[in-house]
């Protein structure tokens, strides 16, 4: 599997990292060589395993619906980048 | 050519719960901007989902409802993309196993009935606004309606007209709020609708493209925004152009559908099974005990209301339009007896007032037991019609109770033979005229007789009894 | 006094002899005076550590104290500390200020655990060497030349220069046990779901578990103790029953059967690992111990399987920094987008980055079911593996890493290279096994060799007895690096 610097970028932009040329051609070879890496579990025949997504067999554990938290928008808000009027101030979307 | 128009729609309804659906925040509307907003809703580094037992149950009863597939087992998955109303960068939802699959729901369109089978339902949470208002140039993020559970209904490709699509929604609005799952506020958001519509020449069995219509809080939108989209795509198609699938918004003041800004890699959302959670297992118990909990269903109403009442199909879908309607009718059905006579006036006289004041049934100034009562009162003779109507205005106005309005605006129907004679006596007098038209063989003059007699007797004579006499007189 | 086990200094604090004021005050000097060369912190606050340090006397006074009241502790600083910045090793988060407390952070508050500071680490936890933080490269205290491991190197390397007597790291591929292995210390690495990861900076949510550093076995167990309990704020929490589990240290090895995969002593390995490794097996033998034969055989995969699963997690977990509600937000941008773009670009580092574009590239439309699925499924074939070894050995037994400390900069440049120093590692992490690491020699140029077990699930009591009897019987983990004063 290898990774066009075309592919790196369309990934770049679904990941929203802004990658220039050269970047995606400097980091292309080092991607390959993961892939490379990763190639090696392509082959292995894992016809009839079920995938694993958790070491335990268990479910998911169930909540009461009560209210259990509180306004703290003034603690949190306190580490933002940019608030107004309690609300968090973003570049104008544009639907 | 002839074009056939292919509608789903995919309604997104805000459940009932208290609380979010992976957090404790609360869920009531109308908050100061992100007040409601935890540490796990606004997506601080280091937080975790845990998943709100009511919003399963809400899932469970929807289910039940409408006759699906219960998941016993069912995953969530995060759909990723970027949008500053989604904290996490993902929101988490179900793709590859929804708590609900398949199910059905019978929609009347002018008079028709008509299954729409539903291809799932899924729970998911919903993301924050957008405060569009500038901020100097800037958009303003609240985040207390983000992690508002919702459930997602999916219906599959049948309507085949705005009139379809809209019969569909209103009764998916019936039913979710007949078993309490959604409040069914439009315009609070709590019932968006997602149309996805396309068109193909009659006779062809593949679909055409179709487009997203996304965001549709009221009917009037929705039939509007579907109408408007199959002109333009037929236009589109019959100028010789191809229609690209694309995500549109509905503009009310225009009437039209336009794109949205490009989403164009919107669409590889790199949905996988969300590792925080667990799967979610329901239980038989569980499952049964919300069965048992169950409202009768508005189907079920339907035709025991046709059964037990007499009323018609049609009227019995009109009786069951919400819970609260339904229960009204019906307790005004009981009382006097008579169903028939109960859904008319439900429908007819009751709604138009309802109507005109902007109430709904609940706050009916006119109880049903009243309108019982009033009804049982046209029935033993008491009162005609007409005069029936004056005493709902009476009640209308709490004058008091049916009775009590009868007696003090003297509203009694004449009944004493021998007064009502001596009425019809004189107006066969009165209209020579007449009575030779009638005994000429025109009917309409025997009405306007009786017309005459009821204006005599200022409405209260009974109309089967002077129809009676008339006739006596006449031969 | 900064050799002393966590009960020593319990008894000490117990009988007067020291405040836990003074305690932290030896720890903070020789911070001040040690870190600089090291770099193992990235936030030190003393006057916050003594004011919890004076907190931890008062209950002492009252005669509230637990097992652990009063000794201080170092914390990987990615667990989020209300009130302290918590960077993760990032420009991302080098700005922000935790608004609440990591569920870790609040049991070692409860059990009156004064926190010496916030220890550095790789950004966001990629990384086996602790270089490639926002904050400057970790020095090993054996050797400020070479690396510590990573990613909790700095943690590592605190408790190695005896700048803190126990530390909190986490380990999602083998990064408590990697570095615990290049520093001559004792990590431990519990079953996935005992330790809530709440408040814990998510890196590959399905692998990550919190874990203690310290200088034995004895003192990870206490630690431990301390760590473990059932969060209803983590879904993925296990409810059980509380479990003390130092109950088994002091329990004859004899009738242990120890495993030996043969695949973690094949090509690959140091020799002086594997003859230091081998030693350690006649230790045990002479305990009592019978080494046992096994296969792990689809344990090679386990790296490819990784580096597909973890970075596709990652790749999610990080989409929530975007410059929108906290951390670092590009100073200029064109519209909102942009500012995404910029954001990430300039906040993430490089290894990051890399990680990121492979998790989303191998979660994309048609890769789905070729990379993820694929690896899910392998997943399933190496816990199997060790199921089926569990049945003819009670633990497993191998070396922690293929090699000693390497020098800073060596393998930098090839991330593959890197990658293979978590080959023995990450196999427990997959199958969400508890494992440990614990220093069974040196190699000729005096870097610590680490020695690792792997237990079958909720078998940490057992692993610590291997590892406590281990270290009654050998000294390896008493070295202290030279010249650290």
């Amino acid at each position: 599997m290898s990774l066009s610097t075309d592919d790196i970028k369309r990934i770049a932009r679904l990941a929203r990292i802004e990658t220039s040329d050269a970047e995606a051609a400097a980091t292309q070879a080092q991607l390959n060589s993961i892939f490379g890496l990763i190639a090696t579990m392509q082959a292995v025949d894992t016809a009839g395993i079920a995938p694993m997504a958790h070491a335990q067999e268990v479910y998911q554990r169930l909540r009461d619906d009560a209210v259990t938290e509180s306004d703290r928008h003034t603690t949190f808000q306190a580490v933002a980048p940019a608030v107004e009027n309690g609300l968090y101030l973003v570049p104008k979307v544009i639907e | 050519m002839k074009w056939e128009t292919v509608i789903g729609l995919e309604v997104h309804t805000q459940l009932a719960t208290k609380s979010k659906i992976f957090s404790g925040s609360s869920t009531a509307f109308g908050a100061a901007p992100n007040t409601q907003a935890s540490a796990v809703d606004i997506a601080l580094p280091g937080v975790l989902p845990v998943l709100n037992r009511g919003a399963v149950e809400c899932a469970i009863k929807f289910g039940l409802a409408i006759g699906a597939t219960l998941n016993r087992v069912n995953v969530f998955d995060r759909k990723n993309y970027f949008y500053p109303d989604l904290p996490k960068g993902y929101q988490i939802s179900q793709l590859a196993k929804p708590i609900v699959e398949g199910g059905a729901l019978k929609i009347i369109v002018e008079g028709e009935e008509k299954t729409v089978n539903l291809t799932r339902a899924h729970m998911e949470e919903d993301a924050g606004k957008s405060l569009h208002e500038d901020f100097h140039g800037m958009t303003g993020i609240d985040l207390n309606r983000a992690g508002t559970p919702l459930l997602e209904i999916v219906s599959e490709p049948e309507m085949r007209s705005s009139a379809e699509a809209v019969a569909y929604a209103r009764a998916l609005h019936t039913l979710v709020t007949w078993i309490g799952i959604c409040d069914g506020n439009m315009q609070e958001g709590s019932f968006r609708v997602d149309a996805n519509v396309s068109v193909r020449p009659v006779g062809q069995a593949e679909f055409g493209t179709r487009r997203e219509i996304k965001n549709l809080n009221s009917f009037k939108f929705l039939q509007q925004a579907i109408d408007y989209e199959v002109r333009w795509q037929i236009e589109t198609l019959e100028d010789g152009g191809r229609i690209e699938q694309a995500t549109v918004l509905f503009d009310p003041d225009s009437g039209e559908t336009r794109m949205m800004r490009s989403k164009e890699d919107a669409h590889d959302y790199r949905y996988f099974p969300d590792p925080d959670l667990l799967p979610v297992k329901l239980d038989e118990d569980w499952i049964e005990r919300v069965r048992a909990a169950l409202p009768e269903l508005p189907v079920a109403m339907q035709a025991r209301f046709q059964a037990e009442y007499g009323v018609s199909a049609y009227d019995a879908a009109v009786l069951t339009g919400s819970r609260a309607l339904a229960d009204y009718f019906e307790t005004a059905a009981r009382a006097c007896g008579q169903g028939k006579l109960a859904a008319n006036w439900v429908m007819g006289e009751l709604s138009a007032a309802l109507n005109k004041a902007e109430l709904g049934i609940a706050s009916s100034p006119v109880s049903a037991a009243q309108l019982g009562a009033l009804i049982a009162r046209i029935q033993d003779g008491t009162l005609s019609g007409k005069l029936a109507k004056q005493v709902f205005e009476g009640l209308w106005e709490g004058a008091g109770e049916v009775d009590a309005i009868i007696e003090a605006r003297g509203l009694k129907q004449m009944s004493d033979a021998g007064e009502l004679e001596k009425i019809v006596d004189e107006v066969l007098a009165a209209n020579p005229k007449s009575v030779e038209e009638f005994r000429a063989g025109k009917d309409k003059a025997f009405n306007a007789l009786i017309g005459q007699v009821m204006k005599a007797s200022k409405g209260k004579a009974n109309p089967a009894q002077v129809n009676d006499l008339l006739k006596t007189r006449l031969q | 006094m900064s050799d002393a086990s966590l009960s020593t200094l319990a008894a000490q604090l117990a009988a007067k002899q020291v405040s836990s004021r003074e305690l932290a005050q030896v720890y903070l000097d020789r911070i001040a005076a040690l870190n600089p060369a090291i770099n193992a912190f990235i936030t030190v606050d003393p006057d916050k550590t003594l004011l919890e340090a004076a907190g931890a006397d008062v209950r002492i006074a009252a005669g509230n104290a637990g097992p652990l009241t009063g000794i201080p502790v170092a914390h990987k600083d990615i667990f989020c500390t209300d009130g302290w910045l918590t960077t993760c090793g990032s420009k991302m988060l080098s700005n922000f200020v935790a608004p609440y407390d990591a569920t870790v952070i609040e049991r070692f508050k409860a059990a009156g655990m004064p926190s010496l500071g916030k220890t550095n680490m790789d950004e966001f936890a990629m990384g086996s060497s602790n270089e490639t933080s926002y904050f400057g490269a970790v020095k090993n205290p054996w050797n400020l030349a070479y690396v510590p491991g990573g990613s909790s190197g700095g943690a590592a390397a605190c408790v190695a220069a005896r700048m803190a007597p126990a530390a909190t790291g986490t380990d999602t591929g083998g990064s408590i046990r990697q570095p615990a292995a290049l520093t001559g210390i004792t990590g431990l690495k519990p079953t996935y779901g005992l330790v809530s990861r709440y408040g814990m900076i998510a890196f590959a949510s399905s692998l990550d578990q919190a874990g203690p550093m310290a200088l034995s076995a004895e003192d990870c167990a206490l630690l431990l103790n301390a760590m473990t309990g059932f969060d209803p704020r983590d879904s993925t929490s296990l409810e059980r029953e509380k479990e003390d589990y130092t109950r088994d240290l002091e329990k004859p090895l004899a009738g242990l059967r120890v495993g030996l995969p043969r695949e973690f002593f094949a090509e690959g390995l140091n020799n002086e690992v594997a003859a230091a490794v081998e030693a350690a097996v006649a230790e045990l033998k002479k305990l009592g111990a019978t080494p046992v034969e096994i296969s792990l055989a689809n344990s090679k995969l386990a790296i490819p399987v990784y580096y597909v699963l973890a970075p596709a997690e990652a790749s999610s977990n990080l989409s929530r920094f975007d410059g929108v509600r906290y951390g670092y937000r590009a100073p200029d941008y064109a519209n909102l987008d942009d500012m995404y773009c910029k954001t990430r670009a300039q906040g993430f580092g490089a290894e990051v980055k890399r990680r990121i574009l492979i998790g989303a590239y191998v979660l994309s439309h048609g890769y789905y079911d070729a990379y993820y699925l694929q690896a899910q499924k392998i997943r399933r074939l190496i816990a199997d593996d060790f199921s089926e070894a569990f049945k003819t050995c009670d633990v497993i037994l191998g070396p922690t890493a293929p090699g000693t400390a390497f020098k800073l900069g060596e393998k930098s440049d090839d991330p593959v290279e890197m990658y293979l120093n978590d080959l023995y590692t990450i196999p427990a992490n997959l199958a969400g096994l508890p494992g440990m690491s614990l220093p069974c020699g040196f190699d000729a140029k005096g870097l610590p060799i680490g020695l690792q077990l792997v237990g079958n699930y909720f078998s940490e009591a057992k692993m610590l007895n291997v590892a406590h009897q281990y270290q009654r019987a050998t000294n390896w983990h008493a070295h202290a690096p030279e010249g650290l004063k």
